[in-house]
C-alpha cells in the first residue's frame, strides 16, 4: 500500500519513540520487575498515542484508524508490550464509551482516558463465558436509580492498575444468548469492586492481568452505557476495532522477529558461510517475508475500510486478525528456528518475541472466532 | 515575540555509503531528514513559545519542493508557519548564495525579535549560513548556544559554549543564534499537530516573491566552484610496539624524535 505523506509522518513519529526510547535496557527491566515504567507511559500521552483516533473534542489526536494502526506497528516491531498500554485506551477502553457513551460521560471518562490520565479496563470475559461472549453471567439488577452487580470477569487486560472497567452485565435474564446484555461504566473504587491475584503469563510481561470480582456493587443508572440490553453489541462493534489492533501489533512483532532473523543470518557462519547463504535459511527468510507483506497489506486494508466505514470492515478485520496473528506466530517459530540454541536464550529479542506474540491468536477473538465471523459475513447473507 | 527558525533537509548522513569505485556518496534511497542541530535550533524557539504565550515560530527553508516534508515535520512538533524558498533560481548555491536568499526570505516576513539556526548542516557541515545570515541582515549573532538563561526585555542571555568551558553573553534583540545539539532534547511531533500541519498552507516563495535579483542566488550567486569531490584514502595501518615497557617507550621516542614530532 502507498501511505499519504501524513500517514508516513505519522509512522515516522512511533519509529523514531520506539527507536530512542524502548531501549533494550528498559525493555530488560519490564521483563524482570513485570512493571511498566510511567515516564515511558507519560511520554507517549504527551505524543498522542492514547488518543490516535478519539475526537479532540474529547480529549484525542482526531486522526483515524490507519493512523493507529502504524503507530501500533512500529511500536510493536520494538516491543508488543508497549502496544497492549497504547492500544487499551483507544481501543478496548475508549472503544465502548465513543461507540455509545453519552455526552457526559465522554467528557467525564473518555477525556481522561485519551489523554492517559486514567485507565479504563475492558471486562466482557468469564471464565465460562470466552469464545462464546454471550454466555454472560454477570448480572445487574435494577435498584431504584442503581443497578446491582454480581459476577465474576476473566483475564481483564490492566485490571491491577485501572480507574474504571467497562462491565458486560445481564439485565434481562428472561432473554436468551447474548440478548438482555447491557454495559457499565464501573468505577474500580465502588465498594464491592476487589481483583483476582495478577496472572503470570507466558508473554506479554509488564501489562498486568487479572480477574475483577463484583460483590454487589452499586452502579448509578448515568453509568449505564449505551442503550439497557444492547451491550453485547456494542461489545462486538468495540472488538471490530481491537481486532484491527490486534493484527497491527502481529505485523509489528513479525517485522522485529524478521529484522532480527535477517541481521543474524548475515553474521552467523557454520560449514565456512554465512547460514543467510544456505538455501533452507534463505527460503524461510523468503517465505516469511512475503506472508508478512501479505498480512500487512490484509491490516492495511481492514483499517482504510473501517476509516471509510464500510460495511465490509468487519469481515476485513477478521481476516487480517486471523491472517495476521497466525503468520506472525509462524514467522516468530522460524526466526527462533534460524537463531538455533541462541533463539531460546532470553539475551536473544526472538526469545520474547516467540512468547508475547502466542496469545496473538487468541486474545480479542481466537482464529477460529475470527473464523466463525467471516464464515458468516460469506454465508448468512 | 517573533521567532523565526532556520531549517534544512539533508540527507540523513548516517545511511549515506560511499561508492567505493567512484569515491562519491550514493544519495539513492538515502532518507531525508530535518537537520539535526536545526532541530535544536526549533526546540530552543518553542519552549520560549512554551513559556511566553502569544510567541509565534515561523520556520524558513531553502530546498526542493520535497523539502516541504520536513517543515510539515516542524509544524508537527509546534511550529505556526513554515516558508519553502523553491524555484531553479536557488538552485546550487553555496553559503553566500544561501544567506542571500534566506534573508530576502526574512526580510520578506518582517519583523523578528529572535532568529535561530543549526550550528551546522551534517552534509555541508560548513556552520556558515547562520553567521552569514545575522551580518546581512545587520543584527549581532552568537553561535555555539549550549544555554539560554534569560529572554529579557530587550535583549537574550546565553551561554556559548567553547572547547573548554563556556563564555555568558548577553545580545541585544534582533539577534541570531546558532543551537547545537546541548542546548535541548527535540521535542517528539504529535499526532494532532501531525492532522493539524496538513491542514496548514506551507507558502512557497520563488525569488520574484522574496525580491531578490537571480544574479546573486543559486549557482550564479556563489563565488565557491566545487572543483573536485573524493574521499580521503583510509588512514595507513597502525604500528604495534612489542617488547618490554622500557623497550617499547625506548621505540617510541625514537619514532617520534625520527618524525620530528618530539
Amino acid at each position: 500500500m502507498i501511505f499519504s505523506e501524513k500517514h508516513e509522518l505519522i509512522r515516522k513519529l512511533a519509529r523514531d519513540f520506539a527507536e530512542k526510547e524502548l531501549t533494550k535496557d528498559i525493555l530488560d527491566r519490564i521483563e524482570e520487575t513485570n512493571e511498566y515504567p510511567k515516564e515511558l507511559l507519560d511520554k507517549m500521552a504527551k505524543a498522542g498515542f492514547f488518543g490516535i483516533k478519539t475526537p479532540v473534542k474529547y480529549g484525542g489526536q482526531g486522526s483515524d484508524m490507519l493512523s493507529y494502526v502504524l503507530v501500533i506497528e512500529e511500536l510493536a516491531r520494538v516491543s508488543a508490550v508497549t502496544t497492549v498500554w497504547v492500544s487499551a485506551p483507544n481501543s478496548l477502553g475508549g472503544g465502548p464509551l465513543l461507540l455509545a457513551g453519552t455526552e457526559e460521560q465522554l467528557q467525564k471518562y473518555l477525556v481522561p482516558v485519551a489523554k492517559g490520565e486514567k485507565i479504563m479496563a475492558f471486562g466482557l470475559t468469564e471464565p465460562n463465558a470466552g469464545s462464546d461472549a454471550g454466555a454472560t453471567s454477570t448480572t445487574a439488577v435494577r435498584d431504584g436509580d442503581y443497578w446491582i452487580l454480581n459476577g465474576r470477569k476473566t483475564f481483564i487486560t490492566h485490571a491491577p492498575v485501572a480507574d474504571y472497567c467497562i462491565i458486560y452485565a445481564k439485565t434481562d435474564k428472561t432473554q436468551k444468548g447474548s440478548r438482555g446484555i447491557s454495559a457499565f461504566i464501573v468505577d474500580m473504587k465502588l465498594p464491592g469492586v476487589s481483583l483476582g491475584k495478577p496472572e503470570k503469563k507466558m508473554g506479554l510481561i509488564g501489562a498486568p492481568t487479572s480477574d475483577i470480582i463484583l460483590e454487589d456493587v452499586r452502579v448509578h443508572q448515568s453509568d449505564m452505557l449505551g442503550e439497557e440490553g444492547k451491550g453485547f453489541t456494542n461489545a462486538m462493534k468495540t472488538l471490530d476495532i481491537g481486532r484491527i489492533g490486534v493484527a497491527a501489533m502481529s505485523i509489528g512483532v513479525a517485522q522485529g522477529a524478521l529484522d532480527e532473523t535477517i541481521r543474524y543470518a548475515k553474521e552467523r557462519k557454520q560449514f565456512g558461510r554465512r547460514i543467510a547463504d544456505f538455501q533452507e535459511i534463505s527460503f524461510m527468510i523468503a517465505d516469511m517475508a512475503t506472508k508478512l507483506q501479505a498480512a500487512k497489506e490484509l491490516v492495511y486494508r481492514a483499517a482504510q475500510l473501517k476509516d471509510m466505514n464500510s460495511p465490509d470492515a468487519t469481515q476485513a478485520a477478521s481476516m487480517a486478525k486471523y491472517y495476521a496473528t497466525e503468520v506472525c506466530n509462524e514467522i516468530a517459530a522460524k526466526a527462533v528456528q534460524i537463531h538455533g540454541g541462541y533463539g531460546y536464550i532470553k539475551e536473544y529479542k526472538v526469545e520474547r518475541i516467540y512468547r508475547d506474540c502466542r496469545v496473538f491468536t487468541i486474545f480479542e477473538g481466537t482464529s477460529q472466532v475470527q473464523k466463525m465471523v467471516i464464515a458468516n459475513t460469506l454465508l448468512k447473507k | 515575540m517573533k521567532i523565526i527558525v532556520c531549517a534544512k533537509q539533508v540527507p540523513d548522513t548516517n545511511e549515506v555509503k560511499i561508492d567505493p569505485v567512484k569515491g562519491t556518496l550514493i544519495r539513492e534511497g538515502v532518507p531525508s531528514i530535518l537537520n539535526p542541530d536545526d532541530a535544536n535550533a526549533l526546540e530552543a524557539a518553542l519552549q520560549i513559545k512554551d513559556n511566553n504565550p502569544g510567541t509565534t515560530v515561523t520556520v524558513i527553508s531553502m530546498g526542493p519542493p520535497q523539502a516541504s516534508y520536513m517543515l510539515r515535520e516542524c509544524l508537527a512538533m509546534g511550529a505556526d508557519e513554515a516558508v519553502l524558498l523553491s524555484s531553479r533560481a536557488f538552485g546550487g548555491a553555496d553559503t553566500c548564495a544561501t544567506s542571500t536568499a534566506l534573508a530576502a526570505g526574512i526580510r520578506k516576513i518582517g519583523d523578528f525579535d529572535i532568529i535561530f539556526a543549526g550550528r551546522q548542516a551534517i552534509d555541508g557541515d560548513t556552520a556558515q549560513v547562520g553567521p552569514q545570515l545575522a551580518q546581512r541582515l545587520g543584527i549581532p549573532s552568537v553561535t555555539y548556544v549550549q544555554k539560554i538563561r534569560e529572554i529579557k526585555e530587550n535583549s537574550v542571555v546565553v551561554e556559548r559554549a567553547l572547547e573548554d568551558g563556556y563564555e555568558v553573553i548577553e545580545v541585544q534583540r534582533p539577534c541570531l543564534l546558532t543551537a547545537i545539539k546541548e542546548l535541548n532534547e527535540p521535542r517528539y511531533m504529535t499526532i494532532f499537530q501531525i492532522e493539524e500541519a496538513y491542514k496548514k498552507e506551507i507558502k512557497i516563495w520563488d525569488e520574484n516573491d522574496v525580491n531578490v535579483s537571480p544574479d546573486v542566488i543559486g549557482l550564479k550567486g556563489s563565488p565557491t566552484q566545487v572543483f573536485r569531490s573524493f574521499t580521503p584514502p583510509p588512514k595507513g595501518k597502525g604500528e604495534m610496539l612489542t617488547g618490554t615497557v622500557n623497550e617499547m617507550v625506548n621505540a617510541l621516542i625514537a619514532k617520534l624524535t625520527e618524525k620530528h614530532v618530539l
